[in-house]
């Protein structure tokens, strides 16, 4: 067993001007990417299978494997894009990371890229942060600079160039597929699979597409080996990773933690509920996986403990939420969100997530008609599965799992609205802040 | 079920205002334009970037704008004005100075997001996609912000306003509006919706060193572990399945 934390990616973030090339080189910066210039690219690829690194992006697909798809026979240039459009509701990880210490992902893409035989990476972050866009670009200036990015990389014979790409706010570009035709200047819609992009991405070339955290995390593999990196966390989940919370907790914030850690530990670091409070519901991974309840406080929070209760383990984005907080209308909240950013290709989650919307609105103004949750429960079985991507079964998944935990509050919503049953001031928490222009610890 | 309950609701559909000819786009932002396109294996690769650009310029997508993307990336103006139309972040009307997003995601509506949204609103005297009549401020209901251990979240012109309360929000807004600094709690000082649509177009303005590494929230892990001084293991420590009971030692 290892200690509860482990903090690997975060443990610069203190540091003096984190972000910077000199402070990342004094905290132990690209001697990883120099040990892997040394080896053949297929044993880098290696090194990353054996260390069984899944996706932190949510899917949690082996990121070794998907490497090892790429075919290196095939003639066209291969690609690697990192996919920084952090979105999914709950999701804090991948921003706080990129502003603190972007060279720990540009050194993770100089080893990753140099793995599949990639000369140009892109980084797709989401367009609403702009100074994460700017500590990316500066960072990037800094490598050419320093020998790191150009023309044969500190005398290797290696090329690589990284190209900053600024998305335009649409969750759906965080769908790899989508995000492929968003970097080709499209509308984000997602593709057909097959081909996989491994074989037909970007320009219909080889590409490999992995969440920031995934390849930020190679370094520290590289550096202190496959066997390292798989003796922390449960059987089928190696390795550590970020769970972040954020809701009705005392203290939210980023937790790096070996795979396995359980939700009631998380809490109790984050010092438990506010006070006078309890829980009522969180999600695993943000908010396109099942909720659970208090019940579910003991499961690991790994792939297998999540999928085992009917939930996901997703992005490790756990929104709390405490007896104040109406579920029906965090569900709406939720279903909004997936209408909106529904790209509009299919039909079943462009027309189903919009009477999602409808039948919820509804039940939240407390003039839901009898029959209205089994109606709820029927539109997302005309959704579930009958659509190119992901994005309908999150939308369909914070529903059936709300109804399924609470299902008489929303037959509540036939008769009472949802803000006299829950008046909403009591969920709002605001943090004063004292004189000396600090946030209170506590939460009011 | 009848009909009243029913209304169509897609504020941020329609198409570009072409009645609105006006462009501030000169000899300066094309060449510009042909560096966005320079950065890519495809030119078409450089239609995102270079409708923040065109932002950066004339405060929205503008006609012009979609005419010389279009002819750069080697495809039709109505394509260009397709792939605007699709992202929220691409304006059909003119922002603000200062364009304010409000998150009203589950986790932040809950947290106080539709508080604070309301009285904003209130503050400004304008409504989700508008903008003051005096072009200080544009408002939008923004969705989840990658922010959530900061709720609420409020965004201007894309730099982080972490948790934000009512009394904060309305002092920002009124700071702004006699042009007093603002500094965001993550990244840098307040300049402008354009002066931030041009770093989104890949154009640095060199402040990179501004702010903090991190908030408070993204240090808590870490802080809690050095206190218990947890970490993780050396390498070449024994694997999981092998030390059950080495847990005692780890901690100093």
């Amino acid at each position: 067993m290892t200690d509860l934390l482990t903090p690997v990616l975060c443990e610069n973030w203190g540091t003096e001007k984190s972000w910077k090339l000199s402070a990342y080189l004094l905290s132990g910066g690209f001697s990883a990417a120099k040990k892997a210039l040394k080896l053949a690219p297929a044993d880098v690829v290696g090194i990353v299978k054996d260390a069984g690194l899944r996706g932190r992006g949510g899917a949690g697909f082996p990121t070794g494997l998907k490497w090892s798809f790429v075919p290196q026979d095939n003639p066209n240039p291969k690609y690697l894009v990192v996919n920084a459009d952090e979105s999914e509701p709950g999701t804090c990880k991948d921003m706080p990371l990129l502003l603190a210490s972007p060279h720990t992902l540009l050194e993770g893409i100089v080893i990753s890229s140099y793995a599949i035989n990639c000369h140009t990476a892109f980084v797709y972050v989401r367009g609403e942060v702009v100074h994460v866009a700017r500590r990316l670009q500066a960072a990037v200036a800094e490598l050419h600079e320093a020998g790191w990015l150009g023309k044969n990389i500190q005398g290797s014979g290696f090329d690589l160039d990284i190209v900053i790409h600024s998305g335009a706010g649409a969750y759906i570009c965080g769908e790899e597929t989508a995000l492929l035709d968003s970097l080709e200047g499209r509308r984000g819609q997602p593709r057909l699979r097959p081909p996989f992009p491994a074989v037909a991405g970007l320009y219909a070339s080889p590409t490999v597409i992995n969440n920031v955290e995934s390849i930020s995390t190679v370094p520290s593999i590289i550096k202190n080996g496959a066997e390292w990196f798989a003796g922390m966390g449960t059987e089928k989940s190696n390795g550590f990773t970020f769970y972040s919370l954020s809701g009705h907790v005392k203290r939210p914030g980023q937790f790096e933690a070996p795979l396995g850690i359980t939700f009631r530990q998380l809490l109790e670091l984050s010092g438990g509920m506010r006070d006078s409070h309890e829980l009522k519901f969180w999600t695993p991974g943000g908010s396109s996986t099942p909720i659970l309840t208090p019940e579910h406080l003991d499961v690991p929070l790994d792939y297998e403990g999540m999928a085992s209760v009917g939930s996901m383990l997703g992005t490790k984005a756990m929104q709390v939420f405490d007896e104040t907080t109406s579920v029906v209308r965090t569900t709406l909240r939720w279903s909004e969100f997936y209408k909106h950013e529904s790209c509009g290709k299919c039909t079943p989650c462009r027309e189903g997530t919009w009477w999602l919307v409808q039948l919820l609105r509804r039940l939240e103004a407390g003039e839901g008609q009898e029959g209205d949750v089994d109606k709820l429960l029927a539109v997302t079985e005309d959704i579930n599965g009958l659509s190119f991507c992901a994005l309908a079964g999150g939308a369909v998944a914070c529903v059936t799992s709300a109804v399924r935990h609470f299902r008489p509050e929303f037959e509540l919503g036939y008769t009472t609205p949802a803000w006299e049953s829950f008046p909403y001031e009591r969920s709002a928490v605001f943090i004063k802040d004292r004189p000396d222009g600090q946030s209170e610890g506590g939460r009011v | 079920m009848s009909g009243k309950e029913f209304q169509t609701y897609f504020p941020h559909s329609g198409r570009i205002d072409e009645a609105n000819t006006s462009t501030e786009i000169d000899e300066k932002t094309i060449a510009e334009l042909e560096e966005i396109v320079a950065r890519y294996p495809q030119p078409r690769s450089a239609v995102l970037p270079m409708l923040h650009l065109v932002q950066s310029v004339d405060g929205r997508v503008s006609p012009r704008g979609l005419e010389v993307i279009a002819e750069l990336a080697g495809i039709t103006p109505a394509q260009v004005s397709g792939v605007a139309t699709f992202y929220t972040m691409y304006r059909k009307h003119p922002a603000g100075k200062h364009h304010i997003g409000i998150c009203v995601t589950a986790l932040c509506a809950v947290m106080g997001g539709d508080i604070l949204y309301d009285k904003v609103s209130e503050h400004l005297g304008v409504g989700d996609g508008e903008t003051t009549a005096d072009g200080s401020f544009s408002l939008e209901r923004i969705e989840c912000n990658a922010a959530c251990d900061f709720a609420p979240v409020m965004m201007v012109n894309w730099e982080f306003l972490d948790n934000m309360t009512p009394e904060k929000a309305t002092q920002i807004l009124d700071d702004l509006a006699v042009g007093r600094p603002v500094k965001p709690n993550r990244g840098a000082t307040l300049t402008s919706f354009k002066e931030n649509e041009r770093v989104l177009a890949g154009f640095n303005d060199g402040r990179a060193d501004e702010g903090v590494s991190a908030g408070e929230p993204s240090l808590l892990g870490l802080s809690i572990a050095k206190e218990r001084g947890w970490a993780a293991p050396k390498p070449g420590a024994a694997p999981k399945e092998e030390a059950p009971e080495a847990k005692e030692g780890s901690g100093k």
